[in-house]
């Protein structure tokens, strides 16, 4: 059987549901059986590649190059799945989008700052003013919320889809903790 | 003048892309990480309730939470104006350990030891830990039982691996029972054998990267980390002891500026921006911006501690310092450095659990907000942690300033991208090898991208050179990798 190609992306979260997806621990090694990890921080693919089967998208979209990123994934996956709070509803990145993001900005670079103080400007994406979760971007397949959702969850999800299956997420899964 | 764009950094927290500068010759002439997204919980902490920052800043990093909580915890503490009981002291100290390990282990296996074991030229696609479970497994098996152990030991405390609401501000949130605690002290031998196991590994290893500890940032600096009265490394800082001060050694490691408390920080440490990442980049205030560059992390502690404290970690040290010398100059010592503080959190772990106190029922203290201001520090795995919190007379937050591990390393950062580019890409043509140990040098210092602007990313790899013009001269893109 041809393996199932699998991606993962990081947006603007906090790293903790691709820690949760490192907590299957040994069954990770079980799960590498089966798919081809085809692109993820934890290896060193650098472009998205065609034809990817299931994408789990961790985080927000904050920035144009998370715009542009989810858009260019979207098109390049056939599953594309919400994985944790930030994701599916915008959590604690989308908190910033209580105030002018100009406000934010000088909160940390200017009067937090005792040298060179301003925004950065160069080299950097552009913010975008309100914090958005990933359906209001892109159309999203699978929710899984949490934060993160449990390692056990991704792995009965994995499992699933891996089945053919459509995960049914909605007795076992929560928000928050 | 062209420019060499390495956009989109892996095997590292958070989202980076590094520039490197060549002259029409082809000679380095300068290199620069750059962090590049935002979130603004400095702001936007603003008019919630004190209390809940511990947990809202623990989403700042999924790697160490942990170091979030406890350093939000102590901010808490400070504003509230007491001392924790005991039993919640020892508690706190102890899961602090056991982020330590898993903390440790996921830097050191999975996100660096692919270079090393795989090689620095190895296909792009063979560089991650499930190839390295095929090629080398007992050395994949031994990373992955470290961090599910650190990892099973926040979940005994904590309730939860991830974001644990357990570490609360006056203490913890329940008390340890008898039974979790024997089943903590039963892991103990094998976690340990698998630390030793590491230790040796690696310490073979080294023989054969001394090109690495030549060039990986290897140059004298300042360090800072927090201190205990004996000298010993210091993870926590215990406020109950009138620990946890900070300090800072000069290059020679000869204190230079000793028990400073914690809420005069900012009469050493400045922030400088950098406009071209969303990272700052502190300074020894004394010496000024940019040139108060100083290094913390797990060498720099080590290079500040008198001993680590435990037998086996102090055997391990003794050995370092018998070969390397008293002060680890190069950044790349910190994968050995992590090594040798893997080995003491397990030895201080148990001593921690064989104290009665542990299983005491006070394990939380209550008061309102007492105070204006807190600070609260602690050693994250990655370095020293500054979380500093104004309150107004209800206790809402009026504004937080946040100084975290990564940021604290910036400058050093930067001085050893240049260095590693002077070695390896200086009039040559340009190999995807050879990028990956600018990557590599980064790697070394382990740094949370996320948490040093509060923010995270992806990651893609496209390298551009460019001419002067702008025009494009060649291009690298990675394979996508097959597992």
């Amino acid at each position: 059987m041809e393996k199932a190609r699998i991606a993962t992306l990081w947006l603007d979260g906090c790293s903790g549901c691709h820690m949760s997806l490192l907590d299957m621990d040994e069954r990770l090694l079980e799960i590498a059986g089966k798919i081809e990890l085809v692109f993820s921080p934890v290896v060193d693919t650098k472009e998205f590649p065609d034809n990817v089967d299931l994408t789990l998208v961790e985080g927000a979209v904050a920035s144009d190059e998370d715009l542009e990123k989810i858009k260019h994934v979207r098109s390049k996956t056939k599953l594309l799945v919400a994985l944790g709070d930030c994701a599916v509803t915008g959590n604690v990145p989308a908190m910033r989008n209580n105030f002018v993001l100009e406000e934010v900005l000088r909160r940390s670079y200017i009067e937090n700052a005792t040298a060179n103080p301003g925004a950065p400007i160069q080299e950097v994406p552009l913010l975008e003013p309100k914090v958005i979760p990933l359906h209001e971007s892109v159309p999203v397949d699978l929710f899984l919320p949490g934060c993160p959702p449990s390692a056990d969850l991704i792995y009965f999800l994995l499992n699933e889809v891996l089945e053919g299956r459509v995960p049914d997420l909605a007795t076992r899964s929560r928000f928050g903790n | 003048m062209q420019t060499i764009r390495i956009d989109g950094i892996t095997r590292v927290e958070g989202h980076g892309k590094i520039t490197i500068q060549l002259d029409d010759h082809g000679a380095v002439q300068d290199a620069h990480l750059h962090v590049l997204q935002f979130r603004g919980f400095e702001k936007f902490c603003e008019g919630r309730p004190f209390y809940e920052m511990p947990s809202l800043t623990a989403r700042i990093c999924g790697i160490c939470p942990i170091s979030h909580l406890l350093a939000g915890a102590k901010a808490c503490d400070a504003i509230m104006g007491l001392r924790i009981p005991e039993a919640a002291e020892l508690q706190r100290r102890g899961v602090h350990l056991a982020q330590i390990i898993q903390s440790h282990a996921l830097s050191f296996f999975y996100l660096s030891s692919p270079d090393f074991l795989m090689g620095w030229d190895a296909e792009p696609s063979e560089r991650n830990i499930l190839s390295l479970a095929q090629k080398h497994p007992d050395i994949a098996a031994t990373g992955i039982h470290l961090r599910k152990w650190g990892q099973q030991v926040i979940e005994l405390l904590g309730g939860k691996r991830i974001h644990t609401p357990w570490i609360v501000p006056g203490g913890v949130a329940s008390p340890l029972t008898a039974a979790a605690r024997d089943e903590i002290l039963s892991g103990i031998p094998e976690a340990l054998a698998a630390a030793t196991r590491a230790l040796m590994f690696f310490k073979h290893m080294m023989d054969k990267l001394s090109d690495e500890l030549e060039v990986f940032g290897n140059f004298p600096s300042m360090f800072m980390a927090i201190g205990r009265k004996d000298g010993n490394l210091c993870l926590y800082g215990s406020r109950r002891r009138h620990e946890g001060w900070l300090r800072f050694a000069d290059a020679d490691g000869n204190i230079v500026a000793d028990n400073i408390h914690p809420r005069d920080y900012q009469e050493y440490i400045g922030e400088g921006v950098d406009s071209s990442s969303y990272m700052k980049a502190p300074y020894y205030k004394p010496l000024g911006f940019p040139g108060g560059v100083y290094r913390v992390g797990p060498a720099a502690r080590l290079a500040m501690a008198r001993q680590c404290g435990t037998p086996l970690a102090d055997e391990a040290l003794n050995d370092f310092r018998g070969k390397y010398g008293d002060i680890p100059q190069s950044s790349f010592q910190n994968h050995y450095a992590r090594l040798i503080e893997i080995i003491f959190a397990i030895e201080r772990m148990e001593q921690l659990l064989r104290e009665p106190e542990i299983l005491g029922r006070d394990f939380r203290a209550e008061a309102k907000a007492n105070e204006p201001e807190g600070v609260g520090i602690i050693e994250a795995p990655r370095g020293t942690l500054i979380h500093h919190y104004k309150v107004d007379s209800n206790g809402m937050m009026i504004s937080a300033n946040l100084i975290v591990a990564t940021a604290h390393n910036t400058l050093a950062m930067n001085r050893g991208l240049k260095q590693v580019a002077d070695r390896f890409l200086s009039n040559q043509k340009v190999t995807e090898g050879m990028l990956n140990r600018m990557e590599g040098l980064i790697r070394s210092f382990d740094p949370c991208l996320s948490c040093a602007t509060h923010a995270d990313g992806s990651m893609e790899l496209v390298v551009e050179v460019l001419d002067a013009d702008g025009s494009l001269k060649w291009r690298i893109v990675s394979k996508p990798g097959v597992l």
